[in-house]
């Protein structure tokens, strides 16, 4: 039934759907509104030790609308495309609209900001997977990391999941777009067990394209070695150290910068990044800049969630900020202007440098940290946004003259954000292209692990 | 008479047309060849939300959702389709999906249903239409006021409220037939408090499976307001937090994350099946000091993790985790319990018709002890006081969970002295309750605000317990 990941609703039905509720909206007297609709299919398989576990055929749709009386809004949403289901949507939008309050900030993104024409990313990549073949590529993966190592003794299975769905936006200024697009993973957790107890680990790989997954036996034995490396892990004594961020992690320290130059955290003055704007927030060596355009990427998008054009950009360079994160509701209470942000960033990518000039990978960064702590997982929601102060559970390596000592868990690491931003002296060339934000290994000069 | 079961008939079967034997049925035609066991679960969820900020309710949210899933299971096996019309031609292609897990067979005809009553924990109402929207907005303005009245240096307040009315009807092969209406409200209230330049932050709330009087009934939302301010205060004083492992007396209540996370989810019947827990094989063992007892409870009047039946049509009950210290159970699923070979326990829960059940959590708590919470604090020379927290997670193979506080105190000499700032806490699952030295003879529940999320699903959980000293955590704050 997935053979060619054909969508239950074409485009053209979509973009019906989205007229169709601004209709409603105009007809319900609202002066302004929008409209997104979705519609995905999707196949996932889960294989452990060797059997089929789960079989999972997904199929999603739903619209949302948001209407504006004035400067009063009112959102609603629902799983039913129907006409009637669209029209009590509709109607609960403006019911709400009648009970909130004049904003003056409210409203549309600007008309002359639409992306009316905008750019095809390359995006959609159907994959004519059956059933049956999407077994054999989780079951071959699952086997690649059991059979690595004897001390790999159970599993928690290996996923293939492949979606594709359409994402159409529309609004009263006219403008109407949307895109199709695919996601196919590959997944492997796997448990290996030794006389000092279980360790688990996964490993997992992403793509719009399928061929751009990396291969089912690459992901089973990735996962094999990350699991195997963690056995016989220690705690360390408490103590302060430089730290390095593997890609995969570094991602989110990344994150963090990014949700607390976020316009609404700013015009809530819920940010350590508050008024940043200018200044240097990291050592001068420190690029990022956004791609949305990107052909094919994961993170690409040609408009944002509000219809503005979105374009490329440097967030900060030569470690000053340069821009913040807005949508247009944050931006107008700022008295700025949206970024094209509406629904988060799209491709956010760290320059490799470092503070001596010089690239290097993952191993090159191990030799320049000399001793401390390879950081592999972190876990728990240990960051405030509001102070900038950071404190998460951690696992990975104790590294000493460049090389792997022993693994380490039951520690955390601790600093705050401002700091630990200023003292970033690397950013590895080992770049992880999973996701929206792209970077290589960050090496820290020196945060708090907390520990026996 | 079960009249929840009635309600569900009438809004989930009677608009698509759909007699009880048409479910029984679809059940029938997924039965057979190698598929051993089914269910459809039918859902129709209405949601509300409505948000205040700078003094002005902004914005507001309303959700439709409706649904059924189909799920085919042979062996260990699942197969699973849904689709978001409830309609019969709609079922009937959802089971031959979900059915294509195994080689098809000769299906058999219906088994007859019968009906499985749950308690009545709540009442079947519907908290959105039972209040006035403005009374909503007014709701919401009068904490506004009374977070801004509590100190000059509040500087943002923004509250949330949020309503969910939920009707499940579950359908399975076993011959259940059970149908839940399930009221959900919430209200939260962060502020930021600013001075000299300093921000901190503090938030409160609470809710359960009642209407919006829950939040009027003994100026709760009120209540709410002052507490995120005085949390936020507090903050404003705050100092570093020391770095290392010490002794940590956890305050009642909501601390209770803390046996979510280092023990809860080790328990549940998936991990253990498949032996990926720290804790599998070990019922029977001493896995926490004496006095211990831990329990998982759905059945508790009106709370936020309860249910008057599971997503697989089973009662809720309370299950006895730990007992005086000794591992007893675990929380299960019907297809992880047939597969142990023991019984559902009513911890089957899915958080729509779009996800796959699973053994999880409802309300986890510690039983009282007999120690006078002034008492524990009294007994550490030094160590930290933890009030509040915030999330947590576990990593169920290897133990180590942690969980991070929110509002925390120095204790120095057997007294509360310094607050300091959050920090994460970490420890090891199968050992840290064997740290406990003292058990308050104050337990609490948390005030309804718990969300669990596992493999991708979030759902509404309790947790609670009394006053605890646990002898060595590690404490993970920046002061070395």
């Amino acid at each position: 039934m997935n053979a060619v990941q054909s969508l239950p609703l074409d485009r053209e039905r979509l973009e019906a759907v989205v007229r169709e509720v601004l209709d409603q909206a105009q007809k319900a007297g609202a002066s302004a509104a929008e409209a997104a609709v979705s519609c995905d299919n999707g196949l996932s398989v889960n294989v452990r030790l060797g059997e089929v576990e789960t079989l999972e055929y997904h199929r999603d749709q739903g619209v949302g609308v948001t209407v504006y009386f004035g400067n009063r809004k009112g959102s609603a949403s629902t799983s039913d495309l129907k006409s009637e289901a669209l029209r009590e949507t509709v109607e609960a939008a403006a019911r709400i609209a009648r009970y909130t309050a004049e904003d003056p900030c409210a409203g549309l993104a600007d008309a002359a900001l639409m992306a009316h024409d905008y750019p095809d990313l390359d995006l959609d990549h159907p994959w004519a997977l059956e059933a049956e073949d999407a077994i054999v590529l989780a079951r071959d993966c699952e086997a690649a990391a059991m059979q690595a190592d004897a001390r790999i003794n159970n599993s928690e299975g290996s996923e293939l999941s492949t979606f594709r769905g359409t994402a159409i936006y529309g609004n009263s200024h006219g403008f109407i777009g949307g895109y199709t697009g695919t996601r196919h993973s590959l997944s492997c957790t796997v448990v290996a067990e030794d006389e000092g107890g279980m360790q688990r680990d996964y490993w997992y790989s992403v793509a719009r394209d399928r061929s751009a997954l990396e291969s089912p036996a690459e992901v089973g034995r990735h996962a094999a070695e990350r699991t195997l490396r963690r056995l016989g892990a220690r705690r360390l004594s408490t103590r302060e150290a430089p730290i390095l961020f593997a890609p995969e992690l570094a991602r989110g320290v990344i994150g963090h910068f990014v949700a607390a130059i976020r316009g609404g955290a700013l015009y809530r003055k819920a940010s350590f990044l508050l008024d940043a704007l200018g200044e240097p927030i990291f050592p001068d060596f420190v690029r990022i800049h956004e791609r949305p355009h990107l052909q094919g990427a994961l993170g690409s998008a040609p408009f944002d969630g509000e219809g503005v054009r979105t374009g490329e950009r440097d967030v900060v360079s030569n470690g000053v900020l340069q821009g913040y994160v807005l949508d247009s509701y944050s931006a107008r209470k700022l008295g700025l202007v949206t970024t094209g942000n509406a629904g988060g960033v799209h491709n956010l990518l760290i320059e490799p440098g470092s503070v001596t000039g010089g690239t290097a990978d993952q191993a090159g960064l191990l030799k320049e940290m000399g001793t401390g702590l390879l950081v592999t997982e972190l876990i728990g929601h240990g960051v405030n946004t509001v102070t900038g102060d950071y404190s998460r559970g951690a696992a990975g390596y104790w590294v000493e003259n460049g090389e792997f000592a022993y693994p380490v868990e039951e520690i955390t690491v601790a600093g705050n954000l401002r700091d630990v931003f200023r003292r970033i002296v690397a950013v590895g060339s080992d770049v992880d292209a999973r996701g929206n934000i792209q970077s290589g290994s960050l090496l820290v000069e020196r945060m708090t692990i907390a520990g026996e | 008479m079960n009249q929840a079961l009635d309600i569900a008939r009438n809004h989930l079967l009677a608009p698509a047309g759909l007699a009880e034997s048409d479910l029984d049925r679809v059940l029938g035609g997924l039965l057979g060849g190698a598929i051993d066991s089914g269910d459809l679960y039918l859902q129709l969820s209405r949601h509300e939300s409505w948000s205040l900020e700078d003094g002005i309710v902004k914005d507001g949210g309303f959700n439709i959702e409706q649904g059924v899933g189909v799920r085919a299971i042979s062996g260990e096996k699942t197969g699973f389709a849904y689709s978001d019309d409830i309609l019969l031609p709609s079922l009937l292609e959802a089971s031959k999906a979900a059915r294509a897990i195994a080689r098809h067979g000769e299906t058999g005809g219906g088994r007859g249903l019968s009906v499985q009553l749950g308690h009545a924990l709540y009442l079947p109402a519907d908290p959105i239409t039972a209040l006035g929207e403005q009374a909503k907005i007014d709701l919401l303005h009068s904490v506004d006021a009374e977070a801004r009245r509590q100190d000059p240096r509040v500087s943002q307040v923004m509250v949330s409220l949020s309503g969910l009315h939920e009707m499940v009807l579950v359908a399975g092969s076993d011959g259940t037939l059970a149908a839940d209406v399930r009221p959900l409200v919430r209200l939260n209230v962060s502020v930021i408090v600013e001075h000299n330049g300093r921000r901190e932050s503090g938030s409160a709330g609470g809710g359960g499976r009642s209407g919006y009087d829950f939040f009027l009934d003994h100026d709760r939302a009120l209540g709410y307001a002052r507490e995120a301010v005085r949390q936020a205060l507090v903050n404003l004083e705050a100092v570093d937090a020391p770095a290392g492992s010490m002794t940590v007396v956890l305050g009642p209540g909501w601390p209770g994350v803390l046996l979510h996370e280092a023990i809860g989810h080790g328990l549940e019947g998936d991990f253990n099946r498949k032996g990926t827990s720290a804790f599998s094989g070990r019922i029977g063992e001493r896995v926490a000091a004496p006095g211990v007892t831990v329990v998982d409870d759905g059945t508790l009047d009106g709370r936020r993790g309860s249910l008057n039946i599971d997503d697989e049509g089973v009662p809720t009950q309370r299950t006895v985790l730990i007992e005086d210290g000794v591992l007893r159970g675990y929380m299960q699923d019907k297809l992880n319990a047939r597969l142990m070979g023991v019984s559902p326990t009513g911890n089957g829960r899915r958080e729509s018709y779009a996800h796959l059940p699973l053994p999880r959590m409802t309300n986890t708590y510690m039983l009282a002890g007999t120690h006078d919470p002034q008492e524990i604090i009294a007994s550490v020379d030094r160590g930290l006081y933890a009030v509040n927290f915030g999330g947590g997670q576990v990593d169920i193979t290897s133990g180590k969970f942690v969980f991070s506080a929110s509002e925390a105190y120095l204790i120095e000499n057997g007294r509360i002295t310094r607050p300091v700032k959050g920090a994460t806490l970490i420890g090891n699952g199968p050992d840290v309750l064997t740290r406990v030295s003292m058990i308050g003879d104050d337990l609490k529940l948390d005030t309804g605000v718990g969300t669990c999320g596992k493999e991708g699903q979030s759902l509404p959980v309790g947790v609670g317990q009394p006053t605890l000293r646990v002898d060595g955590l590690t404490v993970g704050g920046t002061r070395a």
